[in-house]
């Protein structure tokens, strides 16, 4: 399944990238190869077998609800980029 | 809104789990409306590489409480699913969160109408986690946005209604059913204005009489069931100009501005929403065994709308009494244990008390009635006093504040204040005539014809009994004697 210039367009904006038209071109090659080569699973039968929603079939291992100690704020922040009042700052976006 | 339209209204509600600790960690969930910012977070809720969830076992239980309520269909297998979108109240760059096989589906719930009672279908219960708190500052070149990650990852329900609704008092109510089943549940408190529970219609319009679906507009940022109603208001009346006008309805979701009182586009998406859902692959699925599902079932309180039932069908109340005293569980429960204490009062003598004076009482203090230093017993000792006459309604009024006040039995204070209500005959009859003898203008007046003039020496004996002579007696006792006289005079 070959992409198109735009689906690459579509992808990098969701990932929120800035690529050059060079970039676009190299990845569209190797996501449309990456798609052929999982094409051909797409060759085998699996109408008798039910989706896979993940490698581990056991059941959720459920936690008691006991509320633990969070991590130092200090420890936190120095994380941020930036920060004020003892929250991280980033650039604005619109609400 | 013109008549010719009806409108189609869905809700998609948003409820806090309020557990103890967070969905996938052991942060404490704490208040994140005036909490100190980030202390409650952790290399998992504040997405850092390699972390993994692990699954909180009471937020399951509180959404199956509430899947149950609802009569849903609960899927023992659900699945874990990223919900991927860039946004900074998002550490992890994805909401984790449950799209194509949810916790329940396909239940109902059966909410007041002024046309009877509507059933409203219930098309998933899913659980996902909260996002951080963003608060945005600042002016132009300054303009800057703060996070804090309180909130992320704290257990969150999703319940998305049928478009059943058409009418705003349909909405409301059925915004209301669900606030008070959870809160009944005891898995979340029902503040909106903190936002531990947020609810967004889906609104459309139609011809009435028709049965297409036409484009919705969702509704975000309502803080208050005032709000959600001059929303609904509002947005009703754009739809119908802008259809009448010619123009089409966009698919869009919009902000409530209550200040303004008008919706506003929040914020414009040059692409539609592509979210990439697919299996968390930190997360095996949730299976939940039957028997666990039947065990929390069976525990499931008695519902607000069983209860109104059981009140207007078994009890003899209105339906507005009932649905009075079951809005709220700790109410509903207070009746039913002094109903259980009640000796000569009756239910409806008693309902009228506890919706009366009582919440009046409530209302003023700002008590709610579990903090009150009295249960239903010492309530319904005092209503029971007021029904055999040992004391009159204004006295029991001011006995039910001193019991606020000090937690006082009724019994002490009439008997301390000397209260009780002068019922015996003679006294009555002595009070009477006191006052007759004293006022012999009034009496001439009467004598004349002037039966309003009852009233006033009604009030006078009232006052020289300093309020406690029992009302109905003393009346009769006063007609009696001044028809005498009235009787005498036209003898003579």
């Amino acid at each position: 399944m070959a992409l198109s210039k735009k689906d690459v367009d579509h992808i990098a904006h969701l990932a929120r990238l800035h690529l050059s038209d060079a970039e676009k071109a190299r990845f569209r090659k190797q996501l449309s190869d990456i798609l052929a080569h999982v094409d051909a699973l797409q060759s085998l039968d699996t109408t008798d077998v039910p989706a896979m929603s993940g490698a581990i079939f056991e059941g959720s291992r459920l936690r008691e609800d006991i509320a633990g100690d969070a991590m130092p704020r200090e420890d936190l922040l120095r994380n941020a980029p930036d920060r004020e009042n003892n929250q991280f700052r980033v650039p604005p976006v619109l609400d | 809104m013109t008549t010719q339209y009806e409108a189609v209204v869905g809700l998609e509600v948003h409820a806090v789990m309020e557990t103890q600790s967070k969905m996938f960690c052991d942060c404490p969930v704490v208040d994140s409306t005036h909490h100190e910012p980030n202390v409650a977070v952790c290399p998992v809720c504040a997405g850092m590489p390699g972390m993994l969830p692990v699954l909180n076992k009471a937020a399951v239980e509180f959404a199956l409480r509430v899947a149950l309520a609802l009569h849903c269909e609960i899927n023992s297998t659900s699945i874990f699913a990223r919900k991927s979108y860039f946004y900074p109240d998002l550490p992890k760059g994805f909401q984790i969160s449950q799209y194509e096989q949810p916790l329940a589906v396909n239940g109902w719930l059966r909410i007041p109408t002024e046309s009877g009672e509507l059933r409203v279908g219930i098309r998933r219960v899913h659980l996902e986690e909260d996002t951080g708190k963003l608060t945005h500052l600042g002016e132009d070149g300054d303009r800057r946005t703060l996070v804090d990650l309180n909130r992320s990852g704290v257990p969150l329900l999703e319940i998305v209604t049928e478009p059943d609704l058409h009418t705003v008092e349909a909405v409301r109510n059925c915004a209301y059913a669900l606030r008070s089943i959870m809160r009944y549940l005891e898995v979340n408190s029902g503040n909106l204005e903190k936002g531990l529970l947020r609810i967004e219609p889906n609104i459309s319009i139609r011809e009435r009489g028709s049965q297409a679906l036409s484009t919705r507009v969702e509704i975000k940022n309502l803080n208050s069931f005032r709000s959600l109603e001059r929303a609904l208001e509002f947005e009703l009346a754009r739809q119908a100009e802008l259809v009448d006008a010619g123009g089409a309805v966009q698919q869009q979701t919009l902000g409530w501005d209550d200040v303004r009182g008008s919706t506003q586009a929040q914020r414009s998406k040059e692409v539609a929403e592509d979210y990439r859902y697919f299996p968390e692959p930190d997360l095996p699925p949730l299976v939940v065994d039957d028997k666990w599902v039947r065990e929390i079932e069976a525990d499931l309180p008695e519902l607000p709308q069983e209860k109104r039932k059981r009140f207007v069908e078994m009890v003899g109340l209105s339906d507005y009494d009932a649905g009075l005293l079951v809005a709220e569980r700790s109410v509903a429960e207070f009746f039913d244990a002094a109903l259980g204490a009640i000796h000569k009062a009756d239910a409806k003598m008693l309902a009228n008390w506890i919706t009366g004076p009582l919440f009046e009482l409530l209302n003023k203090d700002g008590y709610s009635i579990e903090s009150l230093p009295f249960g239903p017993e010492p309530f319904a000792e005092l209503v029971d006093m007021v029904a055999s006459g040992e004391i009159n309604a204004s006295s029991a009024r001011s006995v039910l504040s001193e019991m606020a006040a000090n937690g006082k039995k009724p019994k002490e204070l009439v008997q301390a204040r000397g209260l009780a209500q002068i019922s015996s005959e003679t006294d009555i009859g002595e009070l009477a005539e006191r006052v007759i003898q004293k006022n012999s203008q009034q009496v001439a007046d009467y004598v004349a014809g002037k039966d309003e003039v009852l009233n006033w020496f009604f009030g006078q004996a009232m006052l020289a009994s300093q309020g406690k002579a029992n009302p109905t007696l003393l009346r009769q006792a006063l007609r009696v004697q001044l028809d005498a006289a009235r009787a005498q005079k036209e003898a003579s």
